[in-house]
């Protein structure tokens, strides 16, 4: 038996990363007590971002994907996970989201969620956390549509869990429309398989290639992307596809909304760029198919449209998930610009919304501890009351319009620069059109808290607890910092897209 | 007398050849058909058998709720701390080969232990689910 040292370690990383949330999670279901649930939680989100950062850390200094085999068997035979930068990235900005927002939980879930199903509460985040990491690490389509599914049964029971009734309805929907995009998923990888007799993204690439000279082959394929295309964005809430989300982030506890807003369509838009850029390629996808075309009219009518729909929401938490929607119009804008820039912004928009979305409805948890509400009736005046929740609110909102000197502002930058490359200079319009409806929103979110007089519930209200309010300012400030220093999101992410654009020359 | 007398005595004598065919599935599972899922669906059949004919009490006390519950997660512990064990003896995760110094033997040393973690989900979980249709509406 050999001694546990980081020598050792190192070499397993990559399957660490998913197993240590799952002995995780089957650790508490053994534990009846919830706050020794939430310790081992605590334990294991924190290790991650370890392992996650130093995974990230060497693949960018090599250069190498760093490739694991499960049972030692290679790669078309056995299920490998792959870490390139794409991959490490999202995987840093999923376990650091999951991390961070562990010392906010124990207070949230003890005031939201009875005692006996504390415990199980925890199983069930780090079940999701595991299937969402697993998706990202993964290099087999199968495995990745097993993890994809762990991490969606996972879901349903954190918003299920909400004290709303409407919590159930909610996650009902959402469960009816999960499983409709993860059969859609699997009908277009079965397609694939029957195509080309494997399930290894990079076999699976280099036989397609092949596969789709062949004009009988060809129609399967194109068939398999359009299920694949349509079931991952359901996954992902690609505009007309969104229906779910609204109830699902507004109804489940302030713990598991902010968590999946910064994680669960992350992990769904990383399977989407995976396999248009590194299995389909773009050579069946642009040459043939009106992909970017669709993307750039969806992403642009979710910018919009969701926009529209949060000016007009009365229940603060709703109107964040329509912001979110509009957000992934965003990065699946750059996108469908399919260029270095555009892709760079996308995806440095994924680590800078995961951050900002993160710090504002862990500010709504904060509030809904408080006052057991996040109507904006209820949260008049509320500012007052609880100036750091609500200044950690208005410092990640402004991030949200996209105000210089904030995270948002360099994700939105790299995607206007990518659209003028591109030559639309219309969308560059579009990009500045939508973030003024974005300042509507919070504009009238921060006249609500700030400026009304106190409601019957804010005037009682106090001010968070340390530990909410610890999680909150690190992503406020986080969300600050990144909009001066950008070498942890723009750089890393211009390689993930070189990456990615890399497989379709 | 209860007239049920032909089902309870016909139960009892099929009982004890329902655990063992899901043994003989389990351990076939290597070779030929069968393995931990059949033989943890048709183990759990037998308790969900005693407790349609002897009531539901009765079947708690065979299997209890508590232990149930702890089979679902138990089995797989079971499973990723195979995983985790040949991790520890230098392979891979779910790498069989050190397990036993000869290659086949290790294998199915390997293959044992994981069938064995899937028989107790399984049969956990169908059970579970069993409890969980026949209380509803009754607590």
């Amino acid at each position: 038996m050999s001694s546990l040292s980081w020598g050792t370690i190192e070499p397993h990383l990559p399957i660490l990363l998913v197993i240590l949330p799952l002995f995780g999670s089957l650790l508490t279901t053994f534990l009846r007590k919830g706050i020794l649930a939430w310790l081992i939680a605590l334990a294991v989100t924190l290790v991650l971002p370890v392992f996650s950062i130093a995974l990230l850390m060497k693949v960018m200094e090599t250069g190498q994907p760093i490739v694991y085999q499960i049972g030692n068997w290679p790669a078309p035979v056995g299920i490998v996970y792959k870490v390139d930068q794409l991959s490490a990235y999202v995987l840093t900005v999923i376990s650091l989201i999951g991390a961070v927002i562990m010392p906010f939980a124990r207070r949230s879930v003890a005031a939201e969620i009875q005692e006996p199903a504390q415990s199980w509460y925890y199983t069930m985040y780090l079940l999701c956390l595991c299937g969402l990491l697993g998706i990202v690490i993964t290099g087999d389509a199968f495995n990745a549509f097993v993890f994809l599914e762990i991490s969606s049964l996972a879901t349903y029971v954190l918003i299920a869990m909400g004290r709303h009734r409407r919590a159930l309805l909610a996650a009902y929907q959402y469960l009816i429309m999960g499983t409709i995009g993860a059969t859609m998923y699997i009908i277009g990888i079965g397609l694939l398989y029957v195509v080309t007799g494997t399930l290894n993204f990079d076999d699976l690439a280099d036989r397609l290639r092949l596969a789709i000279a062949d004009p009988g082959y060809r129609n399967a394929v194109i068939t398999a992307l359009g299920f694949i295309f349509v079931g991952v964005s359901l996954k992902l809430a690609l505009f007309p596809m969104h229906v779910w989300l609204p109830n699902a982030y507004a109804y489940a506890p302030s713990l598991a909304t902010a968590f999946l807003a910064g994680t669960a369509t992350k992990a769904a838009i990383y399977l989407l760029l995976r396999l248009i850029f590194s299995v389909f390629g773009v050579a069946l996808t642009i040459d043939n198919l009106p992909i970017p075309q669709i993307l750039l009219v969806l992403s642009i009518a979710a910018m919009f449209i969701a926009s529209f729909s949060a000016v007009f929401e009365e229940n603060a938490k709703r109107m964040l998930a329509y912001s979110s929607v509009a957000q992934v119009g965003y990065i699946m804008l750059g996108v469908a610009l399919i260029n270095q820039a555009g892709l760079t912004g996308a995806l440095a928009h994924i680590a800078n919304h995961a951050i900002m979305k993160t710090a504002l409805f862990l500010a709504l948890g904060a509030v809904f501890y408080r006052i057991g509400s996040v109507m904006y009736s209820d949260m008049a005046g509320i500012g007052r009351k609880m100036p750091l929740t609500m200044g950690a609110f208005a410092v990640a909102g402004i991030g949200l319009m996209g105000t210089p000197g904030t995270a948002g502002f360099i994700s939105k930058w790299y995607l206007g620069i990518g659209a003028i490359d591109a030559g639309m200079y219309s969308v560059v319009f579009l990009i500045v059109a939508s973030s003024l409806i974005s300042v509507i929103y919070i504009g009238r979110i921060t006249e609500v808290v700030w400026f009304r007089e106190p409601s019957e519930a804010a005037k009682t209200a106090k001010e968070a607890p340390l530990s909410m309010l610890i999680p909150l300012w690190i992503l406020a400030l986080a969300t600050l910092y990144l909009g001066f220093d950008t070498r942890a999101t723009v750089d890393v992410a211009a390689k993930a897209a070189e990456v990615l654009l890399g497989g379709i020359r | 007398m209860r007239l049920d007398l032909i089902l309870r005595v016909g139960a009892k004598l099929i009982l004890p050849f329902i655990l063992l065919f899901a043994l003989y599935v389990q351990f076939h599972g290597d070779y030929g058909p069968g393995g931990g899922f059949q033989a943890g669906v048709i183990s759990a059949g037998m308790v969900i058998l005693y407790a349609i004919i002897f009531g539901i009490r009765a079947a708690k006390q065979v299997a209890p709720p508590r232990v149930v519950e702890m089979m679902v997660p138990g089995g797989v512990l079971i499973y990723a701390g195979t995983g985790a064990y040949t991790m520890l003896l230098g392979g891979n995760f779910l790498e069989y080969t050190p397990l036993a110094h000869d290659f086949l033997h290790a294998h199915e040393w390997g293959i044992f232990s994981v069938e064995i973690g899937v028989l107790v989900t399984v049969c956990g979980t169908m059970i579970a689910m069993f409890y969980a249709f026949a209380e509803r509406g009754r607590s």
